[in-house]
């Protein structure tokens, strides 16, 4: 819990409110992550998967992308594209933002101090999310920018609804990372599992629950994030759809607005909390 | 002001069926040093964590000041200083940005805080790194920005686990002086330590812990009187060679002296009877006699005596 309190000491000091104490976390974790070049380091991953992208559509001139108006465009360029760099940021920023803490005994420096743990969590997912944000900003300055040139001023209302689906994943993407943060004391381990989560893990189970058990995989956030993709689709995706492939049929699921919002907030709220939790009981022995 | 206090009510840890702290009453109070003994794993380190809220106690208090740590994390250590294993700040900052994260969680006013980073970065002579990044830095020149992150705010109490513990001599020797200087500043500091010699140069006060359970908190001449081999013992240290005949004949014939021992041609070793207010009284004696006394502490050799005995005893 986040208290607005000041506590004087002894000496004269008056211990900050904890929501000012967020700030100063936020801040110097900002700070670490410029320094340590990691901002820097997806950065230029993110420059690097738009520069491919933009060479690649400048020289082939795909038709999805720029022969069949700009929704189409926006659909193949954002929609394919965005959630690798959301998950890519919750990964750079979270994956060890509380792991760190334990395996690098930084929090031996900051947690015996006037400060409540939730302050150090609240902190630093803070500055992940501003970090994460800055990026996805970034990444749709390119991505609106090539827009601009092939189609103008020509923008789809419903871009304006992916990219606020796709900060909203990004919410929930940290919140989970965090978690998994939360669980591990080694960073590297931390780092790996939420990676091997959400690059395969995630799809797979997905594929494999719809298709072959046939139930609709509502308990995965990736499944959620598909939101992000279809909404940029005209009409919208069925819901469902089944081929019958011979002795077997194969249904794939296509999450709907409200569901895939409700998946995103039900894990934002999930992890937050259980993270938090998680962190402070967590001992440093 | 009230005296600076830290208070362990029936303080215990678990670690599954291992018991590492075993209802610990202790309360420490006022300015003085009180030095934190015993083997390893004895549980030294278990307690000092559950005083900052690194790990958490399975039952009883952590109190500092009246306030418990664990309920009132903020209130209980707005006046403490803390120096816990050996800390890592991020790599990346420099001594000046660490400090400066840790000055503002702690509330140090901005107009004074590049005054008092610097003020406790010269204190424990760092200033040449000052704007350097961390990451380059080696173990001891850590620990140094450790203890100026301890002293940033000014606290009224100071906990420190094995401050010296992995440096090189000299820098041993820096912290212990650092340590000292921190004691003439109305502190309280409670300090483990494995090394005997180093507490009984710093420390007013003992506490020996061994397998969770507190064996003996007094102090230093009190625990050696009770338990070494018989009587005080103290070191003096001369400036010029002791003469033989008046260790002999005027020395050892002091009041409540039982024994005067020559250790090498300037300092000899003084066995008495009695408490504090008696090794006061023959350093006043020693001064009169005009020998040159430059030193005078508590043998170390008497405080391992003690500990050896409570130790085993505990076995």
């Amino acid at each position: 819990m986040i208290d607005m309190t000041q506590t004087q000491t002894v000496s004269g000091n008056i211990v900050p409110s904890s929501m000012t104490q967020v700030g100063i976390i936020t801040k110097y974790t900002f700070l670490d992550y410029f320094r340590s070049r990691r901002f820097f380091i997806l950065l230029a991953i993110t420059i690097l998967i738009s520069a491919l992208l933009t060479i690649l559509v400048g020289y082939y001139r795909p038709a999805a992308f720029v022969s069949s108006g700009p929704l189409s465009f926006y659909s193949s360029w954002w929609g394919n594209s965005t959630t690798f760099v959301v998950v890519l940021s919750g990964i750079f920023f979270g994956g060890d933002a509380i792991s760190g803490e334990f395996q690098n005994k930084t929090g031996y420096f900051g947690i015996p101090n006037p400060i409540r743990r939730s302050s150090i969590y609240v902190g630093k997912y803070f500055a992940a999310f501003i970090a994460s944000t800055i990026i996805l900003g970034i990444f749709t300055a390119i991505t609106v920018g090539n827009g601009l040139f092939y189609f103008g001023l020509n923008i789809p209302y419903q871009f304006g609804e992916s990219l606020l689906f796709a900060w909203f994943y990004l919410i929930a993407v940290l919140g989970f990372t965090f978690l998994f943060s939360s669980i591990f004391k080694s960073s590297a381990m931390s780092i790996l599992v939420t990676a091997i989560l959400f690059l395969f893990a995630f799809n797979l189970l997905q594929t494999l629950v719809s298709a072959l058990v046939q139930i609709e995989p509502w308990f995965i956030l990736t499944y959620g994030a598909q939101i992000i993709g279809n909404v940029l689709m005209v009409p919208y995706p069925a819901h469902s759809a089944t081929i019958d492939a011979g002795r077997i049929s194969l249904t794939t699921y296509n999450v709907t607005i409200p569901e895939g919002l409700a998946i995103i907030v039900a894990y934002f709220i999930l992890t937050a909390v259980l993270g938090l939790l998680l962190f402070e009981r967590k001992e440093f022995t | 002001m009230t005296n600076p206090s830290v208070e362990a009510v029936n303080l215990t840890k678990k670690f599954g069926v291992f018991t590492a702290v075993s209802n610990l009453n202790l309360k420490i109070e006022g300015s003085k040093c009180v030095g934190f003994l015993g083997p390893n794993g004895a549980g030294k380190t278990t307690t000092l964590k559950m005083f900052t809220d690194l790990i958490r106690s399975s039952s009883g208090q952590a109190l500092i000041n009246g306030v418990n740590v664990h309920t009132n994390k903020k209130e209980a250590l707005a006046s403490v200083g803390t120096l816990i294993e050996t800390p890592e700040i991020y790599p990346s900052l420099t001594p000046r940005e660490g400090l400066s994260m840790i000055a503002e969680i702690r509330g140090v006013p901005a107009a004074e805080r590049k005054k008092r980073i610097e003020e406790a970065v010269a204190e424990v002579r760092m200033e040449e790194w000052i704007d350097k990044r961390v990451g380059k830095f080696s173990k001891g020149m850590k620990q140094r920005i450790c203890i100026a992150s301890a002293l940033l705010s000014n606290p009224s109490i100071l906990l420190l686990d094995e401050p010296s513990t992995g440096l090189d001599p000299r820098g041993m020797s820096e912290v212990r002086e650092i340590v000292k200087s921190l004691k003439s500043k109305k502190r309280l500091i409670f300090m483990s330590s494995h090394m005997l010699s180093e507490v009984s140069e710093i420390c007013d006060e003992v506490a020996m812990i061994d397998h969770g359970k507190l064996i003996v908190y007094d102090t230093i001449p009190n625990v050696t009187a009770k338990f070494s081999g018989g009587g005080n013992v103290v070191e003096v240290g001369l400036q010029r060679p002791i003469d033989e005949t008046v260790l002999v004949n005027t020395i050892a014939r002091l009041p409540d002296v039982i024994g005067a021992d020559k250790k090498d041609e300037k300092t000899f070793i003084l066995r008495f009877s009695g408490g504090s207010d008696i090794q006061e009284r023959l350093l006043s004696d020693l001064v009169r006699l005009n020998i040159g006394v430059i030193s005078y502490k508590p043998s170390a050799s008497e405080l391992e005596d003690a500990y050896l005995k409570l130790i085993t005893a505990t076995l």
